[in-house]
């Protein structure tokens, strides 16, 4: 089986986080960029089922020269080629103008089965994968915890899917192949990369079309092809109604349960 | 601007969508009504009366068409069909895609749910919508509407997992959808109709379009629920600050001095530190304990709604600007592999 996987690099969450000059998203100097959580868990799964049918994954990501760093990670846990987007054309997009761009870069080839996270952990639309399937024409499913091929072996038809509901319930469906599935973090526990395989991913072929190359007018994708137009980003209002409870840890507790003794009366 | 207002030959259209499970009307439904009807005030300062119209998609639905019908609403219209029997990404947008095509609402309000999330984003790439996921708020621009017209809204909505609020805005014309986050509009917002009940009207459903594009075969159980968090009085929760599966050994000691069960974020349970069964959030229990103690979890959205309902709220976190802090009550900054031991130990010393 031939099996794409979309990757997002996103910024590590965990980081310092500063906000650019011009207020409309984060200062990207120093900020350390990771793999989006859910991509990870979606490479993973692709590995394993064409490790299963005796195929291939390309992986594909849309964004900056830095992103080139997520498609080396992605080479060297095991795919065999990862075709970039990172003409400037491409950037800024809202979920409908990066499907639509990563829509048109895979069906450049055939592939039986398109994975994506099931949501950025940047701007977490929960929508790319999605608007990729309506653009091939194919089913999709969203916040998938399992896949199971029917028949097992080369030649899938159908996938068994499992798909996560609110509270504890999961549906399990059928779906025709191919079909675009938005797979949800710990459908699986992702495999480390060995030496061997980043060695063998620097050999490997990075494409980098171009919008042109794709047959799309710069107007339809990245900021200029997109309806929501980011104004402004800003901190929450921190530690509104929290009663912050300052010391050295030994301090800190012990007021703490002074107060939950005497103020909250819950211990 | 001041072209799209001058353009417009009719008034505003606001649609609101709401879920509905198994022939009832839930929380989250309720929700996205109140913010229909009130995107549809604000378009009345812009200009011109506008009220809200409900959808209902589905099969059985005379109760909750009655339920709505009495709602501040300018109609309710009813798609109630065999073909609906099962939610399908495809019979839905197989209704709602020619439905919007035919009247061309402005937007359509949707509750952030996993259905919804499910099929709108492939309703809006069919229907050549605008796609605005999970907003929290909408505001007129300063200085009051004006000539601003729609473009002018500015909407309020989480990003990197809430850490940071963006303020965003739709260019352009034509249809936009929107799903609103969970708790973010007041149920007890809903208007109830002014004068008599709002007018029902069937929603044509089309049984070649509104076609299944996958096959049901049924529903389980994530976890043969073995710990009913639900019950517990007390709860520590661990999240992926801990570090390691390793690591969790003294937050398993503060709760037993404090007699509490053991939670966790969604990530410890897809790690493997602890079994999917301590899982708290939207697609794990759903908590109200008298307290409840977070260490290092940062407070995503999905990880809120799980326990946000509790009475008394602990947040132990090394940055100040995590969003637990903002549902929390009390607040401690700081590693939690030092403040864990010392809360263990001032419990213990408190306790006698
Ligand atoms: C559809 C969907 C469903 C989901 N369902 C759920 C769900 O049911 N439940 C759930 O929890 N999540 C759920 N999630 C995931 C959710 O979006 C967040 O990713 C998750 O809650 C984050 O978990 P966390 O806070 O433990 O980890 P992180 O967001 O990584 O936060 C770790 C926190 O630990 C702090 N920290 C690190 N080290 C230390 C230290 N030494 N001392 C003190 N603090 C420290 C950091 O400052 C940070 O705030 C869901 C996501 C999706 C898309
Ligand atoms: N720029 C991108 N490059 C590659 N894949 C992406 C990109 N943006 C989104 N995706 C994929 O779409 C999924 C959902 O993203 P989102 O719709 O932004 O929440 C992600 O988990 C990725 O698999």
């Amino acid at each position: 089986m031939k099996i794409a996987v979309c990757i997002k690099q996103v910024p590590n969450a965990e980081a310092r986080l500063r906000l650019s000059r011009d207020g409309k998203g984060l200062d990207e100097e120093d900020l350390p960029f990771i793999v989006n959580e859910s991509d990870e868990y979606a490479l993973e799964e692709g590995l394993r089922l064409a490790e299963r049918t005796g195929g291939e994954v390309v992986a594909f990501s849309l964004g900056p020269e830095r992103v080139r760093e997520a498609l080396r990670k992605a080479l060297a846990l095991g795919a065999a080629r990862a075709v970039h987007l990172a003409d400037p054309a491409f950037a800024g997009g809202d979920a409908l103008a990066t499907g639509r761009a990563l829509a048109a870069a895979l069906a450049r080839e055939t592939f039986d089965l398109v994975l994506t996270g099931s949501q950025s952990d940047d701007a977490g639309f929960g929508a790319t994968g999605s608007v990729i399937a309506g653009h091939l024409g194919w089913p999709h499913v969203w916040l998938v915890m399992g896949v199971e091929l029917e028949p097992a072996g080369a030649a899938p038809v159908s996938a068994k899917v499992t798909r996560e509901m609110e509270s504890g319930i999961n549906e399990v469906s059928r779906v025709p192949l191919p079909a675009v599935l938005e797979i949800q973090a710990g459908i699986n526990h992702p495999r480390y990369a060995s030496l061997k395989g980043i060695m063998q991913a620097k050999k490997k072929e990075i494409a980098v079309p171009s919008p042109a190359d794709l047959g799309l007018d710069p107007a339809q994708i990245g900021a200029a092809g997109s309806r929501l137009e980011v104004v402004s980003v800003e901190f929450p209002a921190a530690g509104k109604g929290a009663q912050m409870i300052e010391g050295d840890a030994k301090t800190a507790a012990a007021a703490l349960v002074a107060k939950l003794r005497q103020e909250a009366r819950v211990l | 601007m001041a072209e799209e207002a001058a353009a417009r030959q009719r008034p505003w259209r606001v649609w609101v969508v709401p879920q509905i499970r198994e022939g009832r009307i839930p929380r989250v439904s309720w929700e996205a009504v109140a913010a229909a009807q009130r995107l549809a005030a604000a378009l009345a300062e812009i200009d011109g009366a506008v009220r809200a119209e409900a959808v209902l998609l589905g099969t059985g639905l005379d109760g909750a068409t009655r339920e709505m019908a009495q709602r501040d609403l300018a109609a309710v219209h009813v798609a109630d069909d065999p073909a609906l029997a099962a939610y399908t990404p495809g019979a839905w947008i197989g209704v709602l895609a020619p439905a919007i095509a035919a009247a061309s609402p402005d937007f359509v309000v949707f509750p952030h749910t996993y259905q919804t999330v499910d099929f709108v984003p492939r309703l809006a790439q069919r229907a050549g919508a605008g796609l605005l996921p999970e907003v929290t708020g909408f505001a007129l621009p300063e200085g009051g509407a004006g000539a601003a017209g729609a473009g002018g809204l500015l909407w309020t909505r989480p990003v990197l997992g809430g850490k940071l609020q963006a303020r965003v805005r739709v260019r352009g014309a034509g249809t936009v959808l929107v799903s609103v986050q969970s708790g973010a509009f007041s149920a007890d917002g809903v208007a109830p109709a002014a004068a008599g009940a709002a007018e029902v009207k069937p929603l044509p459903v089309d049984a070649a379009q509104a076609r299944p594009d996958r096959e049901v075969l049924g529903y389980e159980e994530v976890t043969t629920q073995q710990v009913d968090l639900t019950k517990a009085d007390v709860i520590v929760a661990v999240g992926r600050g801990v570090g390691g599966a390793d690591k969790i050994g003294p937050v398993e000691e503060l709760a037993r001095a404090l007699g509490a069960e053991i939670g966790a974020s969604r990530p410890v349970i897809d790690s493997g530190w602890l079994p999917r069964e301590r899982q708290i959030g939207s697609s794990g229990q759903t908590v109200a304990p008298r307290l409840y103690i977070a260490a290092g979890i940062s407070g995503a959205i999905q990880h809120l709604v799980g326990m946000k309902a509790s009475s008394v709220i602990v947040a132990i976190n090394k940055d100040p600007s995590a969003p637990i802090f903002t549902v929390a009550d009390y607040g401690l900054v700081g590693d939690l592999h030092e403040l864990v031991p010392a809360l263990t130990a001032a419990v213990k010393a408190a306790k006698g």
